[in-house]
């Protein structure tokens, strides 16, 4: 049975932000958009605190919990901003909302 | 007291009249104005004897306030003469102020001279017989206009504008220079179309006002034109500066002594004498005297015979000095004049209307006027002028009574046998006609003869001249008692229901006829023939007159050319041609009276000829009013037309033109620049465009990109 190191956690946290990533860029439903936004910061919390357990700073610890209310925030927001949208285009494919351009 | 100093009280006393009446006359007039009431057609009816209304008090006032002021014109005049006849070079100029002044211009000759008009008056003896006349025989005119006019409803209009020519008349002849004299020359112009169109609501006296007025204007250009010249020349308009310079004497003011030469003084005469025909009613300018009928009888004796016709005959006389150097504009005075009392005349004696009579009567009188003028012989158209303003005033006065006991009737066709129904009327009337014919002792034949024998003899004179003048005193004695015979003699031809109302006039009427029937046959015997050898009280009005003519020099000379023997022979067979003329009439008219049907339809052609004023106002038509008016009009039309909108309308076209251009310019050049460049940006940005696609997911992959690529680069590093 190997001991899970430093280097586990950030191969997760690589998948993670590997996944969202593609997700946000490849996906349509907005919703899907925001899920993937959600599993990269969390992608960026196993970073923060694998790096905080590896070097007993607790700095770290504090920077992830900023960052999960600001994930709340951020979500809160971008829902409340589809809900508005769907209101007046009737859609929340992201690909038919293309306004703002020349 | 000094009447001498106040002569400029005499022209304002009628003035005050006239104001009188005519700012105030309508208010006094208790009755409601009501011109139009009257029949148009014919002058109004003379028919009632006098109602009740006639006889308001205010009426009665203005009766005596109007002619009074004239009275007291008279009064001042005649004091003023005889005070004038006490000095020793009998001229008087009193100067009340420089009227108008003060403007400096260059002469012809390049000297500078100042304009300058004096409001001032000149009493000498040439301008005392003018007031003497204007005042006198107007006084009288006005006395019989109470009677004459007392049912006429513009009374007050009436008696305003005789005292205002009054006024104007009385400024002409006292004026001290030609500028202030051309005022009353206007202003009694003014009075004529007035007084025409007296009966305003007629047509025809309406037309008639406004030919006087037309004719006479045409005139004053001439007079007008012939003052300028004067100024430009002579550089003074005064008369007695004028006539100094003229004559050679000292010149006074700034002017040299040094004139222009005869031409320019025969063209600066000319043109004044163009003035006076159509003042004094000479050819060219003479149909408007006939027409002027239409206006009330005591108008035409005053304005029309008396005054203001002779008005070109003083201002002639008054220009003596110029007329005395220029021979070529005398010769054609004295033409214009034999001419125009032979032809006038000639249809006096054919015409039917009892004024129209002697309203060619009178052009033909103011033509003998002229023919003394041309030949030289000043003081005897003046005096011609004095004698004939007493007869043909009481001859027009006297048709006029005629006119009143008829109702109106002016045809002389249907009148006849009123010689005992108007007895004064009759016998003044035949005072007058045998003055004008030329019987001896009577007025007219001292003037008309003086006439003859100076146009026979003088060195202006000529043969032909007096032969027309001669003729003319035969046809004027014929168609006078022709007028007399079908008026007073013969059988009564009256309309039906005139005879009952057939009365004599009333004392103001009869009263100005006795006096001027006895002025017809005393005035004459103040300018005796030199041949009767009578004392020299009997030649009164040459020695009067000559200060202002200083004629004496020439008299003197024409002394040795004097035969008495042809001057007898001359008087003689003037003498017989008038009792020919009148024998003729009676013969004529009163003997077999169907001679003059036969010689009507003997001599068709010449009768209709004279009858229709030998269509001299058709021949005016034709040239003036309808070839220079209406054919001047067309071209002045075609010249608007065609010139003057060209004009407008090249001047649009241009606009047009030129605005087209530059929206060419605009479009393709201005508009192009800006939108080429335009079309660069467009173009340029084109490829950066695409890139912007408007999703959020490609914007999201550059900035993906953009990571990879740093991070690429770091680690590659």
């Amino acid at each position: 049975m190997h001991p899970i190191t430093t280097f586990h956690y950030l191969a997760l946290s690589a998948a993670l932000l590997l996944i969202g990533t593609v997700g946000v860029l490849t996906r349509r439903n907005v919703v899907i958009i925001l899920m993937s936004i959600e599993l990269i910061l969390n992608a960026v919390n196993i970073n923060l605190i694998a790096f905080s357990h590896a070097l007993h700073n607790v700095n770290g610890q504090i920077f992830a919990i900023f960052v999960i209310t600001d994930a709340v925030a951020e979500a809160a927001v971008g829902l409340g901003i589809l809900i508005a949208l769907f209101r007046n285009k009737e859609t929340v494919q992201a690909d038919e909302m293309d306004l703002l351009k020349w | 007291m000094n009447f001498l100093d106040q002569i400029w009280l005499i022209p304002l006393f009628p003035l005050f009249g006239a104001l009188l009446m005519l700012l105030a006359g309508k208010r006094l007039d208790p009755q409601p104005p009501s011109d139009v009431a009257v029949a148009p057609g014919v002058e109004p009816a003379h028919h009632s004897h006098g109602h009740a209304h006639q006889h308001s008090p205010l009426k009665f006032l203005v009766s005596l306030f109007c002619p009074g002021m004239v009275l007291l014109s008279f009064i001042f005049s005649v004091g003023a003469i005889w005070q004038l006849s006490q000095t020793a070079d009998r001229v008087h100029q009193v100067v009340q102020f420089t009227w108008l002044a003060g403007l400096p211009f260059h002469m012809a000759n390049g000297q500078l001279a100042t304009f300058q008009a004096d409001w001032g008056f000149l009493l000498d003896p040439l301008s005392s017989v003018m007031i003497l006349v204007v005042t006198g025989v107007g006084f009288l005119i006005h006395v019989y206009s109470i009677g004459y006019m007392a049912h006429d409803n513009g009374y007050y209009r009436f008696f305003g504008y005789l005292n205002l020519f009054v006024f104007f008349m009385l400024m002409l002849v006292l004026a001290n220079n030609y500028i202030l004299l051309f005022v009353g020359w206007e202003g009694v112009g003014l009075c004529s179309y007035l007084l025409i169109g007296f009966y305003f609501h007629k047509k025809s006296a309406a037309d008639a006002g406004k030919k006087a007025f037309i004719m006479n204007r045409v005139g004053d250009a001439g007079f007008i034109l012939g003052m300028l010249l004067m100024m430009s020349v002579l550089g003074t308009v005064r008369f007695t500066d004028v006539n100094a310079l003229l004559r050679g004497g000292a010149p006074s003011g700034p002017f040299g002594p040094e004139v222009a030469g005869v031409g320019v003084l025969s063209a600066m005469s000319l043109l004044m004498f163009f003035g006076a025909t159509g003042k004094s009613a000479q050819i060219p300018l003479y149909t408007w005297l006939p027409d002027a009928m239409e206006g009330p009888t005591p108008v035409s004796a005053l304005i029309h015979a008396a005054t203001m016709v002779t008005a070109g005959v003083y201002m002639v006389a008054r220009s003596a000095a110029l007329y005395q150097l220029t021979p070529v504009t005398s010769t054609v005075v004295a033409v214009v004049g034999a001419v125009t009392a032979i032809l006038a005349a000639s249809i006096a004696l054919v015409q039917n209307d009892i004024k129209r009579v002697l309203a060619y009567s009178t052009i033909s009188q103011l033509g003998y006027m002229f023919l003394a003028l041309g030949v030289g012989a000043y003081w005897v158209a003046i005096f011609h002028l004095f004698t004939h303003a007493f007869f043909k005033a009481l001859l027009f006065l006297c048709s006029g009574s005629v006119i009143h006991a008829l109702g109106g009737e002016q045809d002389m066709r249907r009148m006849g046998a009123l010689k005992d129904k108007i007895p004064i009327t009759h016998w003044t009337m035949w005072v007058g006609s045998l003055a004008i014919a030329g019987i001896p002792g009577l007025a007219g034949f001292f003037s008309k003869d003086e006439i003859l024998w100076q146009a026979y003899s003088s060195p202006g004179g000529s043969k032909l001249l007096w032969f027309v003048g001669l003729a003319t005193a035969g046809l004027t004695a014929f168609y006078m008692w022709r007028l007399m015979y079908m008026t007073f003699y013969g059988k009564s031809h009256l309309a039906p229901g005139v005879g009952k109302h057939i009365h004599e006039s009333p004392a103001s009427m009869t009263a100005p006829l006795t006096l001027l029937a006895i002025g017809s046959v005393l005035a004459g015997w103040l300018g005796t023939p030199k041949l009767w050898n009578l004392p020299e009280g009997f030649r009164a009005f040459e020695r009067w007159l000559e200060p202002a003519f200083a004629s004496a020099a020439v008299e003197a000379a024409r002394e040795g050319a004097h035969n008495a023997s042809v001057e007898w022979i001359l008087m003689a067979l003037s003498v017989a041609v008038a009792i020919i003329g009148i024998a003729i009439a009676r013969y004529f008219y009163h003997t077999r009276p169907s001679i003059p049907d036969t010689i009507e339809r003997t001599f068709k052609p010449l009768y209709t000829l004279l009858y229709n004023k030998w269509y001299v106002d058709e021949i005016y038509d034709f040239l003036f009013v309808n070839g220079l008016g209406k054919g001047g009009g067309r071209v002045c039309g075609a010249f608007d037309r065609d010139v003057v909108d060209g004009a407008v309308n090249g001047a649009g076209w241009l606009t047009r033109f030129s605005s087209s251009v530059s929206i060419w310019w605009d479009t393709w050049i201005v508009d192009g620049a800006v939108r080429f460049g335009s079309f660069c940006v467009k173009m340029l940005s084109y490829p950066v465009c695409i890139l912007e696609t408007g999703r959020v997911q490609t914007y999201a992959f550059f900035v993906v990109v953009g990571a990879l690529a740093f991070l690429g680069y770091y680690m590659a590093r």
